[in-house]
Parts: structure tokens; C-alpha cells; sequence
């Protein structure tokens, strides 16, 4: 049994925020290297080339990467023998969102209610998923996200007649809706299986992996690489402008579903794919 | 082609500008996106007058993150277009002549920009540090209890943006993505 103090999550998540908005993890710095290598179109390039300037602004500087410094989603793995002291820990990870955002200058982004829409002023509460693995470690992955992006995202419950080829299309599909609005070059997370909601954290937690990771999955991995080939043939390109970079990264997490079910979520991210690990 | 305007945009530079053309805008501007356009479209439709002046004026769909000391604003980049789509129209009709965001528009916003002659410009979206430099001041003039909504009058200079659809309602997302898919 280790113990573990809120006061610890709380700077941690702080920090967490703050560098997720200023710096981009390097595999998404190195897919977009790539991209500015390989892109046929002149615009293209060019504006590959904004997107590595912004970055040394974003870090030189200390000003976010981009104004939309998204809802903080917060992954907490708890070990089971970890013992949280101090406050209630759902207030302290909030806690971590609301420092980092205000001492930051982070925009703070998060409405009350989602109709009569005021704004909290310090963007909490962030979106937190729980849970419990084994071991005396907690590790805290957060990764604010933008909403010109998410607002392209679905799910789509597809028959298990439909397939593989129903799931080709459904992400496919979805890309071409999306078309110029989420900020391409984009990265795609998608979640195959288990239930509604299942395959819609799925596909929140593909996003946070590693670009250079395949899924360990064969078949996935097979699938991964077709359906980037597949993206990058819609010709969008960077900014939605037109070129051959439309996506940086297809990343698939599946799961056990149901014998009547396909659920397939396909969460679109902008190239501001942010997301930070610490494992404490 | 890359041009230099200078805002408020005359109707001859309005004129020149082809989809596809790479630009430097300089002069004032305004921002405004979501809640923003939607207090001042209710306002003119009870007859109001809106806040700033529609006339031959650019609206920046923009939100930007909070100054630091010593800052004139922080990071500025557009924000997607098409939320502001329902409002678009009424403030064509009033005399808007360019908005700068990023994605797609509706038809009707398209349909109303042939007939006011207008003009829409995308700017990089996720590179708002790099277009943050562009603004030499940035001043609140109406609806400050939004915060980062708020309606703010923006002095810029050579903010580089490109000509998505034009007043003939040429439309570079469509042309460009023919050009480039397989
Ligand atoms: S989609 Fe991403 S890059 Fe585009 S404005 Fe939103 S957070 Fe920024």
C-alpha cells in the first residue's frame, strides 16, 4: 500500500495542462515533419511549414498553440493498492484543470449547462475517466481537446453483417464530413466494439497513443495503415486546402462487443493532438 | 497569387480577389463567433443598431486565449465558420464584406456573399501563436461579459490568410480537393 497525497495530483494535473498547450508530443512534431516532407502541394507545404513556426512561437514564447485550449479530458489509471489522502479526488483533479487554466492563460472553454450555456470561467470540471489497474502507481493522462475537431466526431452503430468494409466507410465518411473544419492534417482515434459509450472512450484513448505505435493487433495494425492510405487519397490536405496530408495517424483501439452489435466510434482530432503521461 | 489589403475592404479590392489568392491583411478588423453573433443578430432583429460598423468591415470568427502581461493578446487563430452560418446572411446584408475563420460555409451564406459581394478568407486554424504576432492591438468594444466572445477591435498587420470563396461564390475547398484526390 503507497499513500498518496491530492495535493501531488493536483500540481501534477496543473502542469499537465500547461504543457499539453504549449508543446505537442514529439510524434505528433515528427508526423508533421513528415507531412511538410512528403506534401505535393505548394500551399500544402507552406502551411505545414506555419504549423512548425507556430510550434516554436507556442514554446519560445509561452503562448498556446492554439486559442482553443479545448475541456480537459483527464485518463486516471489508480493502482489498486494506492491509498489517495487529502480531498475528494474527483475536487482535486478539477482542482489541477482550474489552476493550470487560470495561472496558464489558458481560454477557458467550458459552459455550465449546455443550454443556458454561462461560462464556468476557470474550465472545470474537466471530462475524467476512472480506472482501477494493478499496482501502487497512478497514472494521469491529460489531454485538453478542441471542439472544432470533437464536433466532427460520431458514432455509428453498425450491423455485424456490415463488417470490416462498414467500418471502413464509417470512417471514411466521417473524414469527408469533417472535410476542412477539424483542422486537417488530422488524427483519427477510432473505437471498435463493446458498447455506445464503450467504443466512444476507446476511441478517446486511441488518440492518446503514440502515432509510431501500431495496434498490437495484426489485422488492426493492417487496418490502420489502409484507412490512413485511404484518408490521404480524399485529397483535403493540410487546412482542408487541398494536398496529400489530410491525416497524420489512424489509431484503433478494439473490444468485446455484443452477438448483435457493431458499435464504431471515430473521434476526429486537428493536428493540436495533445496529450501528456505522468505516471506518479 | 499572394496580395496586400488594407482594410476597410473597397468594393474595387473586393474585385480582385480570387479563391485561391494568398493575402496580407492589414488595418482593423473585428472579432466575433458564436454567442457574439448571436446577441447581435437578436439585437437587429428587434431593430438595434450593432456594435461596431458593418460597413465594407471583416469579422474575425475568433476567440482568443488570454494576454499575459506585457502581451497584446494571446493565441489567435480561427475558429470553424459554419456556427456562424445562421447569422451570416443578416450581416451581409447590413454591409459586412469579409469574415475570416475555417471550414465550410453554407450555401445561403455563399448565395448571400454573391449577392453582397463579399469575401471569405480562411486562416490557419492551430496556428494561433504564429497569427498572434499579426496583432498590434486588441481592444474590447462591446459584450464584455462574454470574455473571450467578446466583440474586440483588432489593428493587424500582414495577417496572412487565403481566399476561400470569392464574390462569384468560387470555392477553393472544392476546386483544390478535386485537384489532389485519388
Ligand atoms: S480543431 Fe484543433 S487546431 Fe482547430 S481550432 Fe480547434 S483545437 Fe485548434
Amino acid at each position: 500500500m503507497r499513500t498518496i497525497h491530492t495535493d501531488t495530483i493536483i500540481n501534477n494535473i496543473k502542469e499537465m495542462c500547461i504543457e499539453a498547450n504549449l508543446h505537442l508530443a514529439k510524434d505528433v512534431v515528427g508526423a508533421i515533419a513528415h507531412a511538410k516532407d512528403t506534401e505535393e502541394s505548394q500551399l500544402g507545404k507552406k502551411i505545414l511549414g506555419q504549423l512548425q513556426e507556430n510550434m516554436d512561437i507556442a514554446a519560445s514564447e509561452s503562448i498556446p498553440i492554439c486559442q482553443d485550449t479545448g475541456m480537459a479530458v483527464v485518463f486516471m489509471q489508480i493502482g489498486q493498492d494506492v491509498h489517495i489522502e487529502g480531498q475528494n479526488l474527483e475536487d482535486a483533479i478539477n482542482e489541477g484543470i482550474r489552476q493550470g487554466y487560470v495561472e496558464g492563460y489558458l481560454r477557458k472553454s467550458v459552459v455550465k449547462d449546455p443550454l443556458e450555456r454561462e461560462n464556468t470561467k476557470d474550465n472545470t470540471p474537466g471530462i475524467i475517466h476512472y480506472e482501477i489497474v494493478p499496482g501502487e502507481n497512478i497514472t494521469i493522462t491529460v489531454a485538453p481537446k478542441g471542439f472544432g475537431s470533437e464536433n466532427m466526431s460520431r458514432v455509428c452503430m453498425l450491423k455485424p453483417a456490415d463488417g470490416i468494409e462498414g467500418v471502413k466507410e464509417a470512417v471514411l465518411e466521417t473524414v469527408r464530413l469533417a472535410g476542412p473544419n477539424a483542422c486537417p492534417p488530422i488524427v483519427v482515434g477510432v473505437g471498435i466494439g463493446g458498447t455506445f459509450e464503450k467504443c466512444a472512450i476507446l476511441a478517446k484513448k486511441a488518440l492518446t497513443r503514440d502515432l509510431n505505435q501500431s495496434s498490437s493487433t495484426p489485422y488492426v495494425a493492417e487496418l490502420e495503415k489502409e484507412l490512413l492510405e485511404k484518408i490521404n487519397q480524399l485529397g483535403y490536405g493540410p487546412a482542408g486546402l487541398g494536398g496529400r496530408n489530410t491525416a497524420l495517424g489512424v489509431n484503433i483501439e478494439t473490444y468485446p462487443t455484443h452477438i448483435a452489435g457493431l458499435p464504431v466510434a471515430i473521434n476526429i482530432c486537428c493536428h493540436v493532438n495533445r496529450h501528456v503521461m505522468r505516471t506518479i | 497569387m499572394e496580395i496586400k489589403i488594407q482594410t476597410p475592404l473597397e468594393e474595387e479590392t473586393v474585385n480582385r480577389l480570387k479563391a485561391g489568392d494568398y493575402i496580407y491583411i492589414s488595418g482593423t478588423i473585428y472579432t466575433a463567433r458564436d454567442a457574439a453573433h448571436k446577441r447581435m443578430f437578436e439585437a437587429m432583429g428587434k431593430g438595434e443598431n450593432p456594435p461596431l460598423d458593418l460597413k465594407n468591415n471583416i469579422i474575425y470568427y475568433l476567440g482568443p486565449s488570454p494576454a499575459k502581461e506585457g502581451q497584446v493578446i494571446g493565441s489567435a487563430g480561427p475558429t470553424t465558420s459554419s456556427r456562424m452560418d445562421k447569422y451570416t446572411p443578416l450581416l451581409l446584408d447590413n454591409g459586412l464584406k469579409g469574415m475570416i475563420g475555417k471550414g465550410k460555409r453554407s450555401e445561403s451564406v455563399i448565395e448571400s456573399m454573391k449577392k453582397n459581394k463579399a469575401v471569405y478568407f480562411a486562416a490557419v486554424g492551430g496556428a494561433g501563436a504564429l497569427l498572434s504576432k499579426c496583432i498590434q492591438s486588441s481592444e474590447v468594444i462591446a459584450y464584455d461579459d462574454l470574455g473571450t466572445e467578446a466583440i474586440r477591435k483588432l489593428e493587424v498587420e500582414n495577417l496572412p490568410v487565403i481566399v476561400v470563396i470569392d464574390k462569384e461564390g468560387n470555392n477553393l475547398y472544392e476546386t483544390a480537393v478535386e485537384e489532389f484526390k485519388k
